[in-house]
C-alpha cells in the first residue's frame, strides 16, 4: 500500500523527536543539579530556598521535551499524514 | 488575612476559572475510531481509550469547532466542586486553636501557597493568593485522576452505556488551554489596570530597544506574550498525556487475558504489569504534584511581572 513510506518516516520522526528532547533535558538537568549541589554545599542555610527554585526550573526544563513527546505520540497513534 | 474575605475571593477565583473547559475543536471524533476486528488488537485498545466522549453543539458535519468533551467537562467540574466544598467546610471551622485533622491539612496547604505568593508577588491585589490556591489544588485534583486504573471508570461507564470516557481532564488540550488562556486574560487585565492603556502600549512598543526600533520591539514583545499561555497549556497537557499513554501501554501487557485467550504466561505478564504500573505510578505522583506547583508558580510570576514596570 502507498502508506508504507509515510509510516516509516513517521516512525523515524517520532524517534528523533523523543530522542533529541531526552538528550537536551538530560544535559540540562545534570547541569542544574550540579549547580544546586555546589550552591547548597557553599551555603547550607540556603539549601531549602534553593530546592524550591530547583523544582521550579526543573518544571520549566521538562516542558519542551514533554511537548515533543506529546507530538511524537500523536504522530504514532493518530497519524495526520495518512489519508 | 480575614477568613471571610479570603473565602469570598476564593470563590471569585473559582468562578473565574470555571469557563476553563472551553468550546474547542475535538481532537478525535467518533469517525476516526478503527473498525473492530475479531481479534483484540493493541492498536484498537489504545485508540479506543484515546477517544473523547464528544457532543456536537450544533448538528452538521462541518461544525467540528463547537464540540463539547462531555467527559472532561464533567470530571473537571466535579473536581472543582470537590475542592471548593471540602475547603469551604474546613474554613468554616477555623478557630484560634491549633488545628488538627482535615482542618490542619487545609491550613498547611493554604500556608504553603501563601508563602510562595508572598515571596514572589509584590503587588496589592487580593485576587492572586486565592487564585494560586485554586489553580494548585484544582490542577492537582485533575491530574490525580490519572492514578486511577486506566480501565476502571471507562468499564463502569460502559456498564451504564457510555461508550467512550477519558477521565483525566488535564490530558485534554481544551482544559489546559482554557486554564492558560484565562491566566493570559488576567495578565492583560492586570497590565492595563496597573499601567494604564497608554503605559501598556508604551511598554509593548518601546521596551527592549528605543523608539526607533518599534516594529522589532513589537514583534519580540508579542512573541514573548504569546509564548506564556502557549507554554503553560502545552506543558501541563504534554506531561499528563504522556503519562496516561504510558499507563495504557503498561495495561496492554495483559490484553490477551481480557479475551478468552488466557495462557499460563499471562500470569507472569500480570505480575510484570503490576510492578511496572507501580513504578510508573510512583514516578507519576511526583510529576503531577510538580506540574500543579509549576502551573501555580508560573501564574504568580507572570501576574507579578504584569504589575511591575521597568
Amino acid at each position: 500500500m502507498e502508506n508504507e513510506f509515510i509510516l516509516g518516516m513517521t516512525a523515524v520522526a517520532a524517534s528523533v523527536l523523543i530522542g533529541m528532547g531526552a538528550l537536551g533535558t538530560a544535559i540540562g538537568f545534570g547541569l542544574l543539579g550540579g549547580r544546586f549541589l555546589e550552591g547548597a554545599a557553599r551555603q547550607p542555610e540556603m539549601a531549602n530556598m534553593l530546592q524550591v527554585k530547583l523544582f521550579i526550573v526543573a518544571g520549566l526544563l521538562d516542558a519542551v521535551p514533554m511537548i515533543g513527546v506529546g507530538i511524537a505520540l500523536f504522530f504514532v497513534f493518530a497519524n495526520p499524514f495518512i489519508g | 488575612m480575614n477568613k471571610a474575605s479570603f473565602l469570598k475571593t476564593l470563590f471569585l477565583a473559582c468562578i473565574l476559572l470555571m469557563p476553563a473547559s472551553s468550546f474547542s475543536s475535538a481532537t478525535e471524533g467518533h469517525e476516526t475510531e478503527p473498525t473492530h476486528s475479531e481479534e483484540f488488537s493493541s492498536n484498537d485498545y489504545i485508540s479506543h481509550h484515546l477517544v473523547f466522549n464528544s457532543e456536537a453543539v450544533f448538528s452538521g458535519e462541518e461544525n467540528r469547532f463547537w464540540t463539547l468533551h462531555l467527559d472532561s467537562l464533567f470530571y473537571s467540574v466535579f473536581m472543582a466542586l470537590l475542592f471548593c466544598t471540602s475547603f469551604y467546610f474546613a474554613a468554616r471551622k477555623a478557630t484560634i486553636k491549633p488545628p488538627s485533622g482535615w482542618l490542619g491539612f487545609v491550613e498547611l496547604v493554604v500556608v504553603l501557597v501563601d508563602e510562595q505568593v508572598k515571596d514572589t508577588y509584590h503587588g496589592t491585589s487580593k485576587l492572586i493568593a486565592p487564585l494560586a490556591l485554586t489553580i494548585f489544588c484544582w490542577v492537582f485534583l485533575m491530574n490525580f485522576m490519572d492514578l486511577i486504573p486506566v480501565d476502571l471508570l471507562p468499564w463502569a461507564g460502559s456498564l451504564v452505556g457510555i461508550e467512550y470516557m477519558r477521565v483525566v481532564p488535564s490530558a485534554d488540550l481544551n482544559i489546559t488551554f482554557g486554564l492558560s488562556l484565562t491566566v493570559f486574560l488576567l495578565i492583560i487585565y492586570f497590565s492595563i489596570k496597573i499601567k494604564g492603556l497608554r503605559g501598556f502600549a508604551k511598554e509593548l512598543a518601546f521596551q527592549p530597544f528605543g523608539k526607533w526600533m518599534l516594529p522589532f520591539n513589537l514583534l519580540l514583545k508579542l512573541i514573548e506574550e504569546i509564548a506564556k499561555p502557549l507554554s503553560l497549556g502545552l506543558r501541563l497537557f504534554g506531561n499528563l498525556y504522556a503519562g496516561e499513554l504510558i499507563f495504557l501501554i503498561i495495561a496492554l501487557f495483559t490484553i490477551r487475558a481480557a479475551t478468552e485467550q488466557f495462557v499460563i504466561a499471562d500470569s507472569g505478564y500480570m505480575i510484570m504489569q503490576f510492578l511496572l504500573g507501580l513504578v510508573w505510578a510512583l514516578f507519576h505522583l511526583v510529576i503531577i504534584l510538580l506540574q500543579a506547583f509549576i502551573f501555580m508558580m508560573l501564574t504568580v510570576v507572570y501576574l507579578s511581572m504584569a504589575h511591575e514596570e521597568h
